[in-house]
């Protein structure tokens, strides 16, 4: 049977199970939105193309299944820049298909001719200028075996305008030939019989979580490792849920904003098993004083991570899964009494210090507020964030007990992902409770999304965390360029008509006893609702290991008394 | 120190800017990078020379595998392996100067492919040291123009490839048993 190139392209969507999409359409894309109509799949018109790219990132994060988001050329595909750049540094899952002008204009200038596979081949897995419509079944199949196998990833497939007009023979590609593509499975026997021994010499171990486990789906082999050789566990800000907040062995979350303890644990642990993460500048402080007493095992399904920043004894190359599945048989029971003794010594220096066991002053905190979300939301909530203090409170004070649950921008670090990426995670599970914990500036960025939220129809709460600043960078201001505030002073706008403007139900809370109750009023509003919480403009996150410092020498929260005279005498 | 790899790749339309795009972003600096047919249609062959640490040629090479393109990548570096560059020199030459010119290149096993009124093109294949040195003794004859191919090379007969990337070469699964998301 002869199909369009557009017909082609729906035909492998809807093969590859795809039911919802994300996007915009354009000149170039037009014969794909004409072709859509006949097709089972739901598509979300976002206002932004970056939207389009983080809701379809959301979308692949809390489902494990891949995203797709359609762009046109020129300023559409260039728009969805950042969530595809957000989408690789974190590896989600998402295929971006992109409309080109017809392949005998390409490289005249055209109009809105860009180069979009050349713009994004550092920023992607991989990428394809697709110019005739009998390429596109074949480039469609790949793309998603791609994405979502190995260490997952975004893949674009940019379609020239003539590719999807033109007919041509459908023929679905049932075998995937990637002669150059050949994921790592499991590491050698002797290497995790060797792991299985360097666990049982040490003394102080700990485990690194990251998000591989939650992309390989194996966080539950990795309790069952902490559990049976007792091993404490510190989660990447990504890695957060592969363990219940709740379990004794779960020292939180590491690194620049973690708790002092947790990274007083790495930096006198004897052995790492560093899981699906990559020593990331924000987890290891300065590298030359990392984890100086730790033997290291890193497992990782990308090999050019191994090594990259921090040199490792022993390399388990694989998938997660498959590497702890096959490891566990060769581990043995094991308690390390003394070394969570120390730890919980250091814990309990930390808890005195927690902003979140001060009695009410009268001031609201963000803290306070995330922490009363996690109540009102039973902590069974899925949250997402912008970036910024709000994001490392989320983090902090939202007590997930749940893998996927988490949903931030890590590696790219990208404002304006907290709105669209509800959307999409409301898209896996329209009965999930998913809710935005936003800054303020953050939310600006993206806001546009409302439209699209309440065009869904989608229940989707939104806290803004609104301290009238870029709150991390003005907090960067006050501690290391002497409160000198350049540019992070935010004047507006009223978020509650903005909210309203959008027929979103809104409130502001600006006092602490008014918090419950509009929590309440959000569970029990049906559909969207937006809470514009006026906290405390100049809180600083605590702890914080300074920007390349050593991770033990964290700026420390202040200690109650300390912060009581200070207080005092202002 | 001088790292010599060798990479397998797909020939098909862009690769070559997938792989120079990878040395740009990664920071590594190429010395030289050779790009050619092999004896199928579908794959070419890249020599790629860098100028670095032990570390960054391991880097290099785990990141050339991360391309979806490249099928294989080994590392001759102080293998028993046949290296070779070939070189054109325009050298300034009159009628007298011809001979004795002709007589330095048969000495280092190049000739004289072109002859003008004012110059010759000598023609060399072989080492880098070996070029290097015909180089220098032709210099105070003019060298008018050169250009010179970047290595090649070729592990010699009876020899495995050397892999130094973990989970890679024999390690892959085919697409029948992709991993299941629950
Ligand atoms: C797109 C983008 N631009 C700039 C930055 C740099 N940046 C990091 S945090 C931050 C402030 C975020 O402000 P807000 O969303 O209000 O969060 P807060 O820190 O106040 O909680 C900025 C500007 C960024 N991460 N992303
Ligand atoms: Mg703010």
């Amino acid at each position: 049977m002869k199909l369009s190139g557009a017909e082609i392209l729906w035909e492998c969507l809807v093969r590859e199970g795809v039911e919802v999409v994300f996007g915009i359409p354009g000149g170039a894309n037009m014969p794909i939105y004409d072709a859509m109509l006949k097709y089972p799949v739901h598509h979300v018109l976002v206002r932004h193309e970056q939207g389009a790219a983080h809701m379809a990132d959301g979308y692949a994060r809390a489902s494990g299944k891949v995203g797709v988001a359609l762009a046109t050329s020129g300023p559409g595909a260039t728009n969805l820049v950042t969530g595809i750049a957000a989408a690789m540094m974190d590896s989600s899952p998402v295929v971006f298909i992109t409309g080109q002008v017809a392949a005998h204009l390409i490289g005249g200038d055209a109009f809105q001719e860009t180069d979009v596979t050349g713009i994004t081949l550092p920023i992607t897995k991989h990428n394809y200028l697709i110019t005739r419509a009998d390429e596109i079944a074949r480039a469609v199949r790949e793309a998603f075996y791609i994405a979502r196998t190995g260490r997952p990833g975004p893949v674009l497939i940019d379609i020239c305008k003539n590719a999807q007009i033109e007919k041509t023979e459908f023929v679905y590609p049932e075998k995937i030939e990637l002669p150059g593509y050949k994921p790592p499975r499991t590491a050698p026997k002797k290497d995790l019989i060797k792991a299985a021994q360097m666990i049982k010499e040490s003394k102080r171990p700990l485990i690194l979580a990251g998000h591989g486990l939650l992309i390989s789906r194996a966080y539950r082999e990795m309790q069952e490792l902490a559990h049976r050789a007792h091993i404490p566990v510190a989660m990447t800000l990504l890695g957060i849920g592969s363990m219940p907040a709740s379990d004794p062995l779960n020292l939180g979350m590491m690194g620049m904003h973690g708790e002092a303890y947790c990274n007083l644990a790495i930096q006198n642990a004897d052995l790492l098993i560093a899981l699906g993460m990559r020593f990331d500048d924000r987890v290891t402080g300065n590298l030359k004083t990392y984890a100086p007493h730790a033997k290291k095992i890193h497992v990782e399904i990308d090999p050019s991570e191994v090594h990259k920043n921090v040199v490792v004894d022993l390399p388990l190359v694989g998938d997660l899964k498959a590497v702890l599945t096959d490891l566990l048989p060769y581990v043995e029971e094991a308690r390390h009494d003394e070394w969570f003794a120390q730890i919980n010594e250091w814990r309990a220096d930390t808890d005195e210090r927690d902003i979140i066991y001060w009695p009410d002053d009268g001031k609201l905190y963000t803290a306070h507020v995330i922490r009363s979300i996690w109540e009102a939301t039973n902590g069974q909530a899925t949250i997402t964030t912008g970036v910024g203090q709000h994001q490392m409170w989320a983090a902090q004070y939202y007590r997930f007990e749940e893998p996927y649950r988490f949903i931030t921008s890590g590696g790219a670090g990208a404002m304006g992902f907290g709105v669209p990426a509800a959307l999409g995670v409301w898209f896996t599970d329209k009965s999930r409770d998913v809710w935005v914990i936003d800054g303020d500036g953050s939310f600006q960025m993206t806001q546009a999304e409302l439209a699209t939220i309440v065009q869904e129809g989608a229940s989707i709460k939104i806290a803004i965390m609104n301290n009238h600043f870029l709150g991390m960078v003005r907090q960067w201001q006050e501690f290391f360029f002497e409160s000198r505030y350049s540019a992070t002073y935010l004047s507006g706008p009223d978020f509650v008509k903005l909210g309203e403007a959008y027929g979103i139900p809104a409130r502001r809370i600006t006092k602490p006893e008014e918090v419950m109750d509009a929590l309440r009023f959000a569970n029990q509003t049906p559909g969207p609702v937006l809470l514009d919480f006026w906290v405390e403009q100049e809180e600083a996150v605590y702890p914080m290991v300074p920007s390349g410092a050593d991770l033990h020498n964290m700026i420390r929260r202040p200690k109650r008394q300390q912060v009581a005279s200070a207080q005092a005498t202002s | 120190m001088q790292h010599t790899l060798i990479a397998i790749v797909e020939n098909k339309p862009g690769v070559l800017n997938r792989v120079a795009s990878l040395f740009r972003r990664r920071n590594f600096n190429i010395e030289s990078l050779n790009v050619g047919h092999t004896d199928r249609k579908d794959i070419s062959r890249m020599t790629i020379v860098i100028n670095s640490e032990e570390a960054d040629a391991r880097r290099v090479e785990a990141n050339l595998y991360k391309l979806v393109n490249v099928l294989d990548v080994h590392d001759v570096t102080n293998q028993p392996a046949v290296i070779r560059d070939l070189a054109l020199i325009k050298v300034k030459a009159g009628i007298d100067q011809r001979a004795e010119i002709a007589n330095l290149a048969s000495i280092f096993r190049g000739r004289i492919v072109d002859v003008a009124a004012e110059s010759v093109i000598v023609e060399i294949t072989g080492t880098e040291d070996k070029i290097e040195s015909l180089v220098e003794l032709l210099r105070p004859f003019g060298i008018l123009e050169m250009v010179r191919t970047g290595q090649v090379a070729m592990l010699r007969g009876g020899y495995e490839p050397v892999r130094h990337t973990p989970g890679a070469g024999s390690n892959g699964f085919h697409p029948e048993e992709e991993l299941e998301v629950d």
